[in-house]
């Protein structure tokens, strides 16, 4: 394979990491520290690497350790501190498609070394769903860098013969460990790497353990690496470390590297065991041993590699000085599930303690690091770990039992449905073989031909860290990613500092990209010396995710760009988009701004609409407002106690406005609530609030008034609306809806709209005649391109927040904030003194909210009447801007517009002890204006313009075209074919008739919750049913691979097991119900306004498959 | 990211529901002194320890429903 290194071209060997190569190349340095500059070379074999950091194609820094080789790789070195340049990363695309998937198990096992595999088998032949994941590209562990016999055959021959019944993902390294054992994990493929978000009943952790360094003079050079690293590339890629070696055994597998490094060729000059003579095994090295001794510096050549290492006295020539320091067990993920670790003296090391999981560590992990020991550990664990598992999962299948009627029992369908779909076997497409676990001989622990091991030394630093003690030879370091050294710690401890996270951040030790994996012990171990407190008393800094680095391209996957977070749209959209409408963004609704026509200003557009409103007829879509179906025999008494004013009396037919406030008496949501009939409402909120309304309603109704029989359900999708306003809006009406002609202000029709069964509701937020017409979504365009034509024109929010602003009607988020009551805004009128109670009557007559110097909605009109004073404008006494000191601040600014009626400028403010004629001036960015406070009505005050024009004589012919209708996916139909493939193809299910049913179970349809059912297909209503038919959009995913797109998008877990065949729950971060028809097919029903949305992003999934 | 058992629609993921703050906090009736009615409104316990909460499913089945959370180790029991 050939790659290059800084420009240089190399050959490597296919299985090579980038680290192996460039050993095998020769290359000793590989970069230069970040604080001194020193040169540094490969230092470990894996994640821990502190020195090898590389940049390759649009990766900044990797370490080179971790990187698999493949043909044509660039690599650079990475020199002095890290810069982001956006500029140089546009000229390295980055072509990755990344994306996540959501996995759910009985037991994950995170590890594929003895322990791991060991615990992997036993768990899957008890029949438990078995992940088992692992970071290298094939499973071993440290078998992989070994020699080591196991029943006297090479390890991975044993490796070879296990039976694994699992999903096995390689080149996937756990990186958190969060609460419920919720583990991430992430895979490296060649394509962009995918985040796993792992759900495990139990996990078994078989991390390994990593070797530790010590600090001693001169202990950076290139040519110094982990005893461990040395051997993992001399018996696995058969790479040379170096030539001639001296080996610095702390522990006895400095012994175990000795051995191999000969076999590989390499000559060892000594041996240097700081443990006393007795406990050495030298005889079986062909080396000098040299016992009770300890490496105390190196020499180097003009570049600073590694010459010779220094034994006291003596001066050993080598290149390659490797360091078995100890061990470290892994206990990263361990402690960031909030596992609390303890310090073994015999290890002299951190080892798992208390677990606050349910989890288990295993093998080397726990610091047992014979390999025997290990599998017979792991053994254990994924014995235990599926029995807990299994034992849980029975008690949640049978409660899932009893949770209701599956999809399987639909009524009047075919069969073929999901209920079926219980207890067949596995062979989706997440393949789980955890079935054929199942009879799987146990696993016989193998003979193996280590030597026990014996305790290592408990050495952490050569010579006494005092300040000045080993600075006078080389720094000793203790962290070589941070450059931070012994000195350092005692500076550190010399200022008074006795925590190790104080250490650490005042000397940066372990805040590397590393996070301190190769220096975390040493510093324990030298503060330990230098505090006078053993090891366990220092105890270890927090251990955070991630374990190891991920690029923020890993994290985004596919939520980036247009997929970054879920878009709502209307049925009119398309039909804005062709118009040129400038689009602004309200909670996840893209709503028109303005309409702009050829070249024209936002001003220009905004006055224009404005007078089109005010003098002829204008149009705006308002299908964002949220809409309630409200039933029930207390609907009105219950809309009582939650809207300020009355409802119960309101006569069937009319339409009301109300206020809703918060329990705290602050206004909480407006909008009109009109009777359709005795025992039916539709309720009308903001667009941003819809969904935390009907949040609302449910909370006072479930948690309060459970009593009360009413019941919600959203129709905002369901309906498309346009208002029409504006003095001539009743020839438009006339054309299509004359059956809505009639109509007396707040007042309601249900009558044909262009012919379809539609809703007509005279109310108006600009003060003009006007109407706001509902169709059923999939007409919305057809309305709305049919009004136009009729010669309305279009206006967006922006006009929209003028008019009313005109008329002095507030908009709640825009002149109230969650500290404005009603009687705030002026608007006591609207709260009830005769009905008993309403939620937040109780808060009105607080101290706070009853004192008489409140903040007050008040109207503002600048003395230029040319100059808009800037929203959010503080508002001060008198005339002229502050000359210093301290001003008081008598309000703000809430709403500010130019005004196309008025012909001038005007606000909206609340401040507190101001009245109609003082002056004041609005201060912002520098900015003064003088302004007078007004009262907030500045338009037509005595309501005179609400009735609009008569209708001309004999203009009116109803409308006679065709209502066309489009579904939100309509446009879709040729991408969905083309995306599709034989593994997975994607397509709408032409419109059915769909109702949603609160209250008695009423024989067919999917339940959705307590009370609540789900019908689409051929029946015909049964009383109460809600027509919903438009409120969701059914598009349907089938094949082998549906199972493989959902899981990239949607949290739950699909095995049938579990799944009782439809869920209401999240997709691409939306609110979907799922419905499992047949083994591998899926419905997903997606509300209207997130079709478009969902389609893009199903789209995108299917073409990254 | 917590698992919170819904007792109708069984374990799911926290990003499914919203919280809905310390549970058992009955509305009042009748008369009440602003001191009654301040502490209603506005103070809740906050414990170190199990506490009883409530939490809302709202892209499930939309009930409301009641869980004891510890508040240092997450662990959730006696959902109700």
């Amino acid at each position: 394979m050939r790659f290059t290194f800084d420009g240089r071209p190399m050959r490597g060997e296919p299985g090579d990491t980038l680290a192996a190569a460039l050993l095998r190349n020769g290359v000793r340095v590989v970069g230069h520290s970040v604080e001194l500059g020193r040169p540094r070379g490969v230092f470990t074999a894996g994640p821990e690497e502190p020195n090898a950091l590389v940049r390759v194609g649009a990766d900044p820094m990797l370490a080179a350790t971790v990187v698999e080789l493949y043909d044509g790789l660039e690599a650079w070195s990475l020199r002095g501190k890290g810069r982001l340049t956006p500029d140089a990363a546009d000229d390295r695309p980055d072509d990755r498609r990344c994306d996540k998937g959501y996995l759910h198990c009985d037991v994950l096992v995170i590890g594929g070394g003895p322990a791991g595999l060991a615990a992997t088998a036993a768990a899957g032949r008890s029949g438990a769903r078995v992940i088992l994941v692992d970071d290298q590209p094939s499973l071993g562990g440290d078998l992989l860098n070994s020699r080591v016999l196991l029943d006297g055959a090479p390890a991975l021959e044993w490796v070879a013969g296990l039976t694994l019944p699992a999903r096995i993902l390689t080149r996937t390294t756990a990186v958190g460990y969060y609460d419920h054992n919720y583990v991430v994990a992430v895979e490296r493929r060649a394509r962009g790497e995918r985040l796993w978000h792992i759900r495990a009943r139990r996990v078994v952790l078989a991390t390994g353990a990593h070797e530790r360094s010590l600090a001693f003079p001169g202990n950076d050079r290139p040519g110094v690496m982990l005893a461990s690293a040395a051997r993992a590339y001399a018996n696995r890629y058969g790479v040379r470390p170096g030539r001639r070696a001296v080996v610095f055994a702390c522990a006895d597998s400095g012994y175990t590297a000795a051995l191999d490094l000969l076999a590989a060729g390499v000559e060892v000059a000594a041996v240097v065991d700081p443990r006393p003579a007795g406990l050495t095994v030298a005889a079986e090295v062909p080396a000098e041993v040299l016992a009770g001794a300890v490496v105390t510096g190196t020499t180097g050549d003009a570049a600073g590699v590694l010459t010779g290492v220094l034994v006291g006295e003596r001066h050993f020539e080598a290149d390659l000085l490797a360091v078995a320091g100890g061990w470290n067990p892994a206990v990263h993920l361990f402690s960031q599930s909030q596992g609390r670790v303890r310090f073994d003296e015999g290890l002299q090391a951190f080892v798992p303690g208390t677990s606050a999981q349910a989890e288990r560590s295993a093998g080397a992990c726990r610091g047992l690091y014979g390999t025997r020991e290990a599998i017979a550990d792991g053994h254990t664990a994924g014995t235990e770990a599926a029995e807990a598992a299994l034992s849980s999962r029975t008690a949640l299948g049978a409660r899932a039992a009893l949770g209701g009627r599956a999809a399987g029992s639909r009524a009047g369908e075919t069969g073929g449905t999901a209920g079926s779909r219980a207890g067949e076997a596995g062979g989706t497409a997440g393949s789980w073989a955890g079935e054929v676990g199942w009879g799987v001989a146990p696993l016989r622990v193998p003979e193996c031909d280590e030597q026990p091991l014996r305790p290592p030394a408990a050495l952490w630093v050569v010579g006494d860290p005092v300040p000045g003690g080993t600075e006078a030879v080389e720094p000793a370091f203790v962290d070589l990613q941070r450059d931070v050294t012994v000195a350092d710690l005692v500076r550190a401890a010399g200022t008074g500092m006795r925590s190790i996270e104080h250490v650490k951040r005042y000397t940066t030790a372990g805040t590397g990209a590393d996070q301190g994996k190769t220096s975390g012990a040493v510093v324990v171990g030298v503060m330990s010396a230098l505090l006078g407190a053993g090891p366990g008393e220092v105890g270890t800094t927090t251990f955070r995710p991630p374990y190891v680095p991920e690029s923020f391209a890993t994290l985004a996957g596919r939520d980036r760009g247009e997929l970054s977070d879920p878009v709502r749209t209307t049925a009119m959209h398309d039909a804005h988009v062709a118009r040129g409408a400038v689009f602004e963004d309200v909670g996840q609704w893209k709503r028109p701004w303005y309409f702009p026509r050829d070249g024209e200003s936002m001003q220009a557009a905004v006055l224009r609409e404005c007078r089109a409103a005010r003098t002829a007829v204008a149009a705006m879509d308002a299908s964002t407002l949220g809409k309630i179906d409200i039933r029930g025999s207390d609907a009105g008494a219950f809309l009582d106690r939650i809207y300020t004013n009355m409802y119960s009396t309101l006569p069937v037919g009319a339409c009301r406005y109300g206020l809703m406030c918060g329990a705290d008496g602050m206004v909480f949501d407006d909008g009109t609530t009109t009777r359709l009939a005795d025992d039916h409402f539709l309720m009308t909120t903001t667009t941003g609030n819809a969904a935390a309304v009907l949040d609302w309603l449910e909370e006072w109704h479930q948690t309060e008034w459970p009593d009360l029989d009413v019941s919600f359900t959203s129709v905002t999708d369901h309906w498309a609306t346009v208002a029409v306003a504006g003095p001539r809006a009743r020839q438009i009406i006339s054309v299509i809806a004359p059956g809505a002609l009639e109509l007396a202000f707040m007042r309601y029709a249900s009558t044909a709209v262009l012919g379809v069964a539609g809703r007509v509701f005279r109310i108006s937020f600009s003060g003009e005649l006007a109407y706001e017409v509902n169709v059923p979504w999939r007409y919305g365009r057809a309305l709305w391109e049919t009004v136009l034509e009729l010669g309305a024109v279009p206006y967006g929010t922006e006009t929209m927040h003028v008019l009313r602003a005109e008329k002095g009607f507030p908009i709640v988020g825009q002149e109230t904030d969650g500290t404005v009551t009603p009687q705030d805004l002026g608007m006591s009128w609207i709260v009830s003194r005769r009905k008993p109670d309403f939620v937040g009557r109780r808060s009105h007559s607080r101290p706070d909210t009853a004192r008489a110097d409140r903040k007050r909605l008040i109207g503002l009109l600048p003395e230029d009447p040319a100059a808009l004073v800037e929203e959010g404008a503080q508002l001060i006494a008198g005339e002229g801007a502050p000359s210093g000191g301290v001003v008081p601040m008598l309000g703000h600014v809430t709403s500010s517009y130019r005004s196309a009626t008025l012909g001038r400028t005007f606000s909206l403010a609340l401040a507190r002890n101001v009245a109609v004629g003082d002056r004041l001036t609005a201060v912002s960015g520098g900015a003064a204006h003088g302004v007078t406070v007004v009262e907030p009505v500045f338009y037509d005050p005595e309501n005179a313009r609400r009735d609009g024009d008569p209708l001309p004589a004999g203009v009116a012919v109803p409308y006679q075209g065709e209502c066309r209708a489009e579904s939100p996916a309509t446009a879709f139909a040729a991408r969905f074919g083309a995306v599709s493939t034989e593994t997975v193809r994607l397509r709408e299910v032409p419109f059915e008739s769909m109702w949603e049913v609160r209250g008695a179970d009423p024989g067919v349809g999917l339940r959705l919750g307590p009370s609540w059912w789900f019908i689409s297909g051929n029946f015909l209503p049964g009383p109460g049913w809600v027509d919903v038919s438009d409120q969701r959009t059914i598009l349907e995913l089938s094949g082998p691979g549906a199972e493989d797109v959902l899981i990239t998008g949607c949290p739950i877990d699909l095995h049938p097991d579990v799944f009782p065949g439809h869920a209401q729950t999240l997709l691409a971060q939306t609110s979907v119900l799922l419905e499992r028809r047949a083994p591998d097919t899926y419905r997903i029903y997606v509300r209207s306004s997130f079709t478009k949305y969902l389609a893009e992003w199903l789209i995108d999934a299917l073409a990254a498959l | 990211m917590l698992l919170i058992d819904c007792p109708h629609c069984g374990p799911r993921d926290e990003t499914e529901f919203r919280y809905g703050g310390q549970a058992g906090i009955a509305y009042p009736t009748g008369e009440t002194s602003d001191a009654r009615w301040a502490e209603y409104v506005f103070l809740r316990d906050n414990p170190k320890g199990w506490f009883r909460e409530r939490w809302f499913h709202v892209h499930g089945c939309r009930t409301w429903f009641d869980v004891e959370r510890h508040t240092v180790t997450h662990e959730i029991r006696n959902t109700t």
